[in-house]
């Protein structure tokens, strides 16, 4: 039978049997119609790549007020667009890890507190300018300044000195950071010549594409670049259009006018997924959808009432009704199976008993209030509307305030004491516990002020062995999980969508969605 | 005609006042919402320097007041200033967002508006028979619908389905005119469902009202044909309220559009102003608001003046 398969599969690839002609029979050789599907792109992906071709995307995130300079990048569309003319020093390898990319080797002094930086030889900017370390050193120079708009300023705040040495770049650091080069590979830190100081946003930088039209936040197209060094850029031309409107994005890919889409509502892919040209794809990640309290102000300075409240939660509901089974359940903590170094814990999980119990314990009365919105995670209101079911059973009463979507970020949350929100996560556990977590971080959205942990963190910072930084965070972890306020039902993932005109898509790719943005510049038009 | 030049510079005086007034409503409108363009620009990867960095790059901590007034003085120079967001020159990108979204109300209006009253003169034609109750009814049924659906509705069954037509209404330079009718197909489409039944039936009523007239029984009596009857006798005398309706929905095929553009991801003023907004850069929506205005107070301009010349009552007043 599989060799029948094979023989179908390959056929299949020349172009000598249709699509529905090889599901056909391999249904009839017993194959289902997934196994199928999934043979056939093993079949393309083997044939190798295929040069050549457009590739269209439709993305949401973009919008008219958006800036070329990587340095104010904030949504998917920038972040998706610098990636194709711009390059960092270290990017996440596919499968977790790192990979070098414009640096050709990555070394720390013993005491983490000295990285170096080898910058590969023989690059040019497609300006024809050749790439130094010195314009390394611009770029980060730029947005570690004072005077910086940077969204990268906070990952650069530990930064003592950075100086160059030949082809060398050298950080140095005012305490140890074994996750230095984590820090690299953020999206803002792409490197341009001389450091983008000139002409921020010319979009001029090494990535395997050129950019020849931006219109910002309604389309952009690129061309391949003919002197990038590395192995990546199948297609001639990449062409992103920004769908803003979910219906009209899937519209889009449904009617074949793109190619891949990026974020598929949970609610709508399994009907998108029925379509027989159309592969869903669903990718683990670090983001979560969240609750939280803040752990300094009443009622939720008590730590029986968080208790209660992380009880009074079922989190199975959420993920089925919520995300629609794409994705998993939470357990009080920001980090999951996504990041390094990662241990599992007992799973905390819905027990009105319990909650009712520490709900007593904490002597509060009255009715708990929440604040949410539409656009502090996809279905917050409904989310909000289920933990109100789950603890009313607990006898708890949850009382519901809808705000606006407009001035969420800025009124709502990080300023009131409980309300839903999102983190899209980070590429390791220093730093997203850094970013919220730690006493004196800006973010620290459910002011959660413990010494203990504080040290913890930074000890596992400077911590190069692997087995002793594992224990740190492991203890971390239960530390926000019993005393945090934090209350983390459910990690969501990416869901993306391809049209079998492309192939060569990578399962479980790390990072964000899309492949980690990387998606059109790594797969290829198979016609 | 002293006395139209008269009336015309009186009407235009008043739409500047007018538009005036829009641009202090706005601002203040602006001033009001929560948060801050900074705020907004950074989103929630904001920190404390980077906010204080932008606020003082984009002159924000300057009294609101002088703020508005340094805009106002701009603008009498023709200069609309620069995007807070971006930091590009309004004006230009502007431009183009104009001239896209007027392409569109252009299209729409060529379809629209001769259906819309051609469809009227039929219904009058047969009227309280099925063809008018026909048009009637399928008029009102798609002005009822909200644009949002009939523009998913269209999307799927045309565009998905059947293929005949884009469901991404993109268009740029490098298209050819052919190209571009057929990207906003289907934005035409759904807009002419949105506007045709006002107009319509503004003409239907409009044109039995005149019907009832004794000239038209004087005509009837000559023995025209009852169309000939309604296009050229009554038809030219109803021409006053129906040329208000069709500018009043011009207007809405420009400054309405907002919801259309958004679902066929049309790149014209409403998305762009509807990214302002979110961001808060008032500038642009300034620019925006005041763009809007004035189309909506030339328009009804011009439907005052066309009524005023198709009435010799209202041109020689007594």
């Amino acid at each position: 039978m599989s060799k029948e398969l094979e023989y179908l599969s390959k056929q299949f690839v020349a172009r000598k049997l249709s699509r529905r002609h090889f599901m056909g029979r391999a249904a009839a050789l017993g194959l289902t119609a997934a196994g199928a599907s999934t043979m056939l792109s093993s079949a393309v992906y083997a044939q190798g790549p295929v040069k050549g071709g457009t590739i269209r995307v439709g993305l949401p995130g973009g919008s008219t007020t958006d800036s070329l300079d990587p340095a104010t990048t904030t949504n998917s569309t920038g972040t998706m667009i610098s990636r194709l003319w711009g390059e960092p020093l270290v990017e996440l390898a596919p499968e977790g890890g790192l990979e070098n990319r414009l640096a050709e080797e990555v070394s720390a002094s013993p005491d983490a507190k000295v990285w170096t930086f080898k910058i590969r030889s023989g690059i040019s900017f497609s300006n024809g300018q050749p790439l130094t370390a010195d314009d390394v050193l611009a770029t980060m120079e730029r947005h570690a300044g004072e005077d910086t708009k940077s969204g990268a300023l906070g990952i650069m705040r530990g930064i003592t000195a950075m100086r160059v040495e030949g082809d060398k770049f050298i950080v140095e650091l005012d305490t140890p950071n074994a996750d230095l080069p984590y820090l690299m590979t953020d999206y803002h830190l792409l490197i341009q010549p001389n450091g983008g100081k000139d002409d921020p946003a010319a979009a001029i930088g090494t990535g395997p594409y050129i950019l020849k039209e931006a219109d910002m936040g309604v389309r952009f197209v690129a061309e391949k670049n003919p002197n990038y060094w590395g192995d990546m850029g199948h297609a001639d031309t990449i062409e992103v259009v920004v769908i803003n409107d979910d219906t009209a994005r899937m519209a889009a890919i449904q009617s074949g006018q793109v190619d891949m889409v990026g974020r598929v509502p949970p609610r709508t892919a399994q009907l998108v997924a029925r379509a027989p040209n159309i592969n869903v794809h669903s990718t683990p990640g670090p983001g979560h959808y969240v609750f939280i309290a803040h752990c300094n102000t009443a009622p939720f300075d008590n730590n029986d009432l968080r208790m209660a409240l992380k009880y009074g939660i079922n989190r199975e509901e959420m993920v089925e009704k919520i995300l629609f089974g794409y994705g998993s359940i939470g357990n009080d903590t920001p980090i999951n199976s996504s990041y390094p170094l990662f241990t599992e814990m007992e799973q905390r999980s819905y027990d009105p008993e319990k909650a009712k119990f520490h709900f007593d314990k904490s002597g509060h009365e009255g009715p708990i209030l929440l604040r949410t919105s539409d656009n502090s995670f996809p279905g917050a209101p409904d989310a909000s509307a289920l933990f109100q079911q789950s603890l009313s059973k607990a006898g708890i009463n949850l009382e519901i305030k809808r705000e606006p979507n407009d001035g969420y970020w800025s009124e709502v949350w990080n300023a009131q004491p409980f309300c839903t929100s999102y983190w899209s996560g980070r590429p390791t556990q220093d730093q997203m516990y850094s970013t919220a977590y730690l006493s004196t971080a800006d973010w620290n959205d459910t002011r959660f002020f413990n010494e203990q942990f504080d040290q913890m963190l930074l000890a596992a910072r400077g911590e190069l062995d692997e087995a002793k930084r594992t224990q740190i965070y492991a203890d971390m972890g239960m530390l926000l999980h019993n005393e945090g306020g934090l209350i983390c039902p459910m990690f969501n993932d990416f869901i993306d969508g391809t049209t079998n005109r492309v192939a060569g898509w990578v399962e479980n790719h790390k990072g964000f969605d899309l492949m980690n943005f990387y998606a059109p510049m790594k797969m290829w038009v198979v016609g | 005609m002293p006395l139209l030049m008269k009336l015309l510079v009186q009407r235009i005086a008043l739409g500047l006042l007018l538009l005036l007034l829009v641009s202090a409503l706005i601002f203040w409108g602006t001033n009001i919402l929560p948060g801050d363009v900074a705020q907004s620009i950074l989103g929630q990867s904001a920190t404390p320097e980077a906010l204080a960095n932008i606020r003082e790059e984009l002159g924000l901590n300057e009294p609101a007041l002088s703020r508005y007034f340094d805009w106002l003085g701009g603008l009498a120079h023709g200069d609309l200033g620069t995007a807070l967001t971006s930091g590009q020159d309004i004006a230009s990108s502007l431009g183009s967002r104009l001239k896209n979204t007027l392409f569109l109300a252009f299209w729409a209006a060529v379809v629209a508006v001769p259906l819309a009253i051609f469809l009227g003169l039929l219904a009058v034609r047969y009227r309280e028979r099925w063809p008018d109750k026909l048009i009637s009814a399928i008029t009102l049924a798609s002005i009822s619908v909200p644009e949002f659906l009939i523009g998913y509705i269209l999307m799927y069954f045309i565009g998905v389905k059947l293929g005949w037509a884009p469901t991404v209404s993109m268009i740029h330079d490098g298209m050819t005119l052919g190209q571009k009718l057929s990207s906003i197909a289907l934005p035409v489409a759904v807009l002419t469902m949105v506007v045709l039944a006002h107009m319509m039936r503004m003409t239907r009523a409009a044109i039995l009202n005149v019907m009832q007239s004794a000239y038209i029984e004087t005509a009837e009596l000559k023995g025209l044909t009852m169309f000939t009857i309604i296009w050229r006798h009554a038809f030219p005398n109803s021409i006053a309220p129906i040329v208000n309706v069709v500018m009043l929905n011009l207007a809405y095929l420009v400054v309405g559009v907002v919801v259309v553009e958004v679902v066929f991801t049309y790149p014209g003023m409403g998305q762009y102003l509807v990214d302002h907004v979110s961001k808060r850069d008032v500038p642009v929506v300034q620019a925006c608001g005041l763009i809007f205005a004035a189309v909506y107070i030339g328009l009804n301009m011009v439907a005052d003046i066309v009524s005023i010349l198709a009435n010799p009552r209202l041109r020689h007043p007594k």
